[in-house]
């Protein structure tokens, strides 16, 4: 279980929970359990969203592990220049 | 990813030195060959007829005429791009802006185009074509445009991210907010609060190279597109998608860039030029004039930023706050966003709260400009930080460095920071000896810090080994500032061999596997480690044709420097086999030796820098004068010192301009004033001091060197730094930018009139 902190936008799409509680070992599971209990994410999964696992902001390796007790922090995917 | 990306701290022998980097000699006797550069035999010239209204419904277009000129060879519309994004609401946009559907957006905007022969046909065509437009209201102040009473931009727009869905249209697109504590209990702790305003104008990135491409569609349904971008897999994307086709049918080609900075990471006229092709057969070469670069491409948001910052009288700081307002021109965008969640990004802060707002304006669609919104957010919050430090008495780096955000701090915008380089950059500016050098009368010295997330992405390489030895390196990622070098000192690093027997190329996209484009500045980072897992790979090959050469096993060869070795006492009668010596045999031990990585490239370390500048003021004229300029940044790792120096310097370059002079000027009839080089003023040699740099290396630890991208931070500190030097110089407290003479002069002449 990983508790994941959603930034400020994306909290109101989780019902105002800016905190949730996933049981996930990766982060396409962490989507793939996001979307089914907060439908609402799911555009935004498919628009793209960054996972910050301890700090390190990860954009597309879905297949990352979530460490026990790590701080899971969604933040939207940035453009650059 | 079967590849360990882990910071590996060994010792170098390539990387960190600075060789002449591979293209250089082409670029400066101007054979190298850039998007305009590409022709075709039997070419057509084909431009684009532009909307001279701010906002215009259009009611009809009438291309009859233009199509009887003897001479052209196809008229297109929006009905020639028909909408093919199945509900993709950002690569509407994009179509939307690449030719207008039913409304003009924005002075420039395009509604027709031509082909013909030659350049006057086609500019005769462009007139003979009859639009009807039916003129609306309009509105270009980002302010303006986020009031209530402003005229809708799209009335199908709602603002998003607020508690309850509103009832009204607005061209507010996004509400969206970061930060963490009670900045209202913060700011009762304070002693002393800064709170002021601050706008900043809209700037084009501008690029030295107009966007230019030719393209040919053949009749069977295949195309080539030669291009200047920034991402020729994402143009390949972009025109296959908007034009209904697979993405393998089309090869994009990507030319030297001219400079791109953001400007270039989407399509703007190539679908166009396309179309043009598909309709008359031909080749369709299109350039960009200056003027359309100006009008219709890449500017960055104009802003309007508020901030409140408090501390104790000891220098802690105990909240902090900002509202940001970023116009997007006419489309939806997230540029609010990133300032919100970059503004106070350098500091450790209890309480912060920060807002963005996207608002939409009849201008040109907004593009990504070189760390796309930091530099604005960083003026506002640098400038207030200055005045902060200096109401409560403390020097200003002394301040920053009490706030620092440091390896455990929670960012602004949420996570929790590992290694970072902020406070770093702060002791190296507090004892530079810029900031102990004097000055005259009528100068000041600011200095401000920056921050940028950097991003990594899809990245794909190939590296072949040729029978005479030598190693060509093909990359996808369009070479915007000096990366063929630094990857074939990777390469050269990796495979134990000189840099001279490395060749890099960008290889186009029918050559190589899908690359994200070059941004975030991801090139050197995503590549490098692409081209690491590469040459590892094909040392793997070298490995086991050694060993076929000498008939034993290939777990008792190893790879050192540029040789295999023979390992244990059983060989011990065995030479080295240079990479050389295999490679000649290559033929005979198995054919070609390659080593090919695919990989996401995640993982980037954020980047900080923290600029000093020295500018003297004209207290009769405003004029201004940048006399000294120092950048201390974070590199991770420096492959090729030279050109990270390079991007540094550029940064600075173009923060100055931006801090001084540069600005989109419209008038009351939203049609923009100063499309070109000689009435927008980039800054120029004469214009700059030589920018002296200083690279840290506090390595990245998701990269095997340490590599953090180096190409946008460099650009968010100057508005600020120059801001603070400008306000200390002439004794008032500057809060908009550009900072161009008559605003100096006004705000000197404001106080002299207060004093009286």
């Amino acid at each position: 279980m990983v508790e994941v902190t959603l930034w400020g936008s994306l909290a109101a799409t989780a019902g105002g929970n800016s905190k949730v509680e996933i049981e996930a070992k990766d982060i396409r599971e962490l989507f793939r359990k996001l979307a089914e209990q907060y439908p609402g994410l799911e555009p935004w999964i498919d628009q793209g969203i960054a996972v910050a696992i301890d700090g390190t902001i990860y954009r597309d390796t879905w297949s990352k592990k979530l460490p026990e007790g790590a701080e899971i922090f969604l933040l939207p995917r940035l453009a650059g220049g | 990813m079967n590849f360990d990306p882990r910071f590996s701290g060994r010792k170098f022998t390539s990387v960190g030195t600075r060789p002449i980097r591979p293209d250089g000699i082409d670029k400066v006797t101007g054979r190298a060959r850039y998007g305009a550069d590409f022709n075709m035999a039997g070419q057509l010239v084909g431009r684009i007829l532009r909307s001279p209204h701010a906002h215009a419904r259009i009611v009809k277009i009438d291309t009859s005429k233009a199509e009887k000129l003897a001479g052209v060879k196809a008229v297109i519309t929006a009905a020639d791009l028909p909408d093919l994004t199945d509900g993709d609401a950002a690569m509407y946009d994009v179509l939307d802006n690449c030719m207008a559907r039913t409304k003009a957006l924005y002075d420039g905007h395009a509604v027709a185009a031509v082909a013909a022969v030659d350049a006057r046909t086609a500019r005769q065509a462009l007139k003979l074509i009859e639009v009807e437009y039916e003129l609306l209201p309009h509105v270009t102040d980002v302010d303006e445009a986020a009031k209530h009473t402003a005229p809708l931009i799209n009335d199908t727009i709602f603002t998003e991210g607020l508690e309850e869905k509103p009832v009204k249209p607005s061209n507010v697109t996004k509400r969206s907010q970061f930060g963490h504590g009670d900045v209202h209990q913060g700011f009762g702790h304070a002693d002393f609060i800064v709170e002021r305003s601050f706008k900043t104008e809209q700037t084009h990135q501008g690029y030295i190279e107009p966007h230019a491409c030719v393209a040919n569609f053949s009749s069977d349904g295949t195309a080539d597109l030669w291009v200047c971008t920034q991402g020729h897999f994402v143009y390949r994307q972009h025109c296959a998608q908007l034009l209904g086709m697979e993405a393998s049918k089309l090869r994009v080609t990507s030319s030297e860039i001219g400079g791109g900075f953001g400007g270039k990471t989407h399509v703007w006229a190539e679908p166009v030029a396309l179309a043009l092709s598909r309709k008359a057969g031909r080749p369709v070469k299109l350039v960009m004039t200056r003027d359309e670069v100006f009008r219709a491409s890449g500017p960055t948001s104009a802003t309007s930023i508020d901030v409140k910052i408090g501390a104790r009288k000891d220098g802690t700081i105990t909240a902090a706050e900002a509202t940001l307002r970023y116009s997007c021109g006419p489309y939806a965008g997230s540029w609010a966003e990133i300032g919100a969640m970059t503004a106070f990004a350098c500091y450790k802060l209890d309480n912060v709260k920060t807002v963005g707002y996207e608002v939409l304006v009849n201008r040109p669609k907004t593009a990504a400009y070189r760390a796309p919104s930091a530099p604005m957010a960083a003026f506002a919050v640098e400038s207030a930080v200055d005045e902060l430090a200096k109401k409560i008495g403390m020097d200003p780096v002394d301040f920053r460095i009490r706030n620092a955000a440091q390896e455990g701090t929670r960012s602004s915008y949420g996570p929790v920071y590992g290694p970072i380089g902020i406070g770093p950059t702060l002791e190296a500016v507090k004892s530079h000896p810029h900031m102990k050098a004097p000055l005259g009368k009528n100068q000041g010295r600011g200095m401000a810090c920056g921050f940028w997330f950097n991003f990594g992405g899809q990245t794909c390489t190939d590296l072949n080994i040729g029978m005479d030895g030598s190693v060509s390196l093909a990359v996808g990622t369009v070479d915007v500032g000096g990366s063929r070098a630094s990857l074939s000192l990777v390469a050269a690093e990796e495979l134990g061999i000189d840099y001279a027997q490395v060749k890099a190329i960008v290889a186009d996209t029918s050559s190589l596997g899908y690359n994200d484009m070059t941004d975030g500045s991801r090139g050197t980072f995503s590549s490098s480690m692409a081209t690491i897992s590469a040459a590892r790979n094909a040392i793997k090959i070298l490995r086991e044709r050694a060993a076929q050469m000498w008939d034993i096993a290939v777990d008792d060869v190893v790879w050192e420097k540029g040789h295999a070795i023979a390992k244990g006492e059983k060989h011990g009668n065995l030479g080295k086999l240079s990479l050389k010596e295999i490679a000649v045999e290559s033929g005979k031990t198995g054919g070609p030796i390659a080593g090919h990585s695919e990989l996401v490239a995640d993982g980037a370390g954020v980047s900080f820098a923290t600029h000093i500048c020295d500018i003297e003021v004209d207290p009769e004229t405003g004029a201004t004068r940048v006399l000294r300029y120092t950048v201390v940044q974070d590199a991770g790792k420096a492959v090729h010192p030279t050109y990270v120096e390079g991007q540094y310097q550029g940064g600075a370059a173009q923060g100055i301009g931006w801090a001084l002079n540069e600005e989109y000027i419209y008038g009351k009839d939203g049609r923009l004033q100063n499309p070109g080089f000689l009435d927008y003023r980039i800054p120029v040699c004469s214009d700059l001091p030589m920018i002296d740099t200083q690279i840290l290396e506090i390595p990245n630890p998701n990269h095997p060197y340490g590599v953090r991208g180096v190409g946008e931070t460099s650009i968010v500190p100057p508005l600020a730094a120059i801001a603070n030097a400008v306000s200390n110089a002439a004794g008032v407290r500057m809060t908009h930018i550009p900072m161009s003479p008559p605003r100096i002069l006004a705000a000197i002449e404001a106080v002299r009139e207060w004093s009286k």
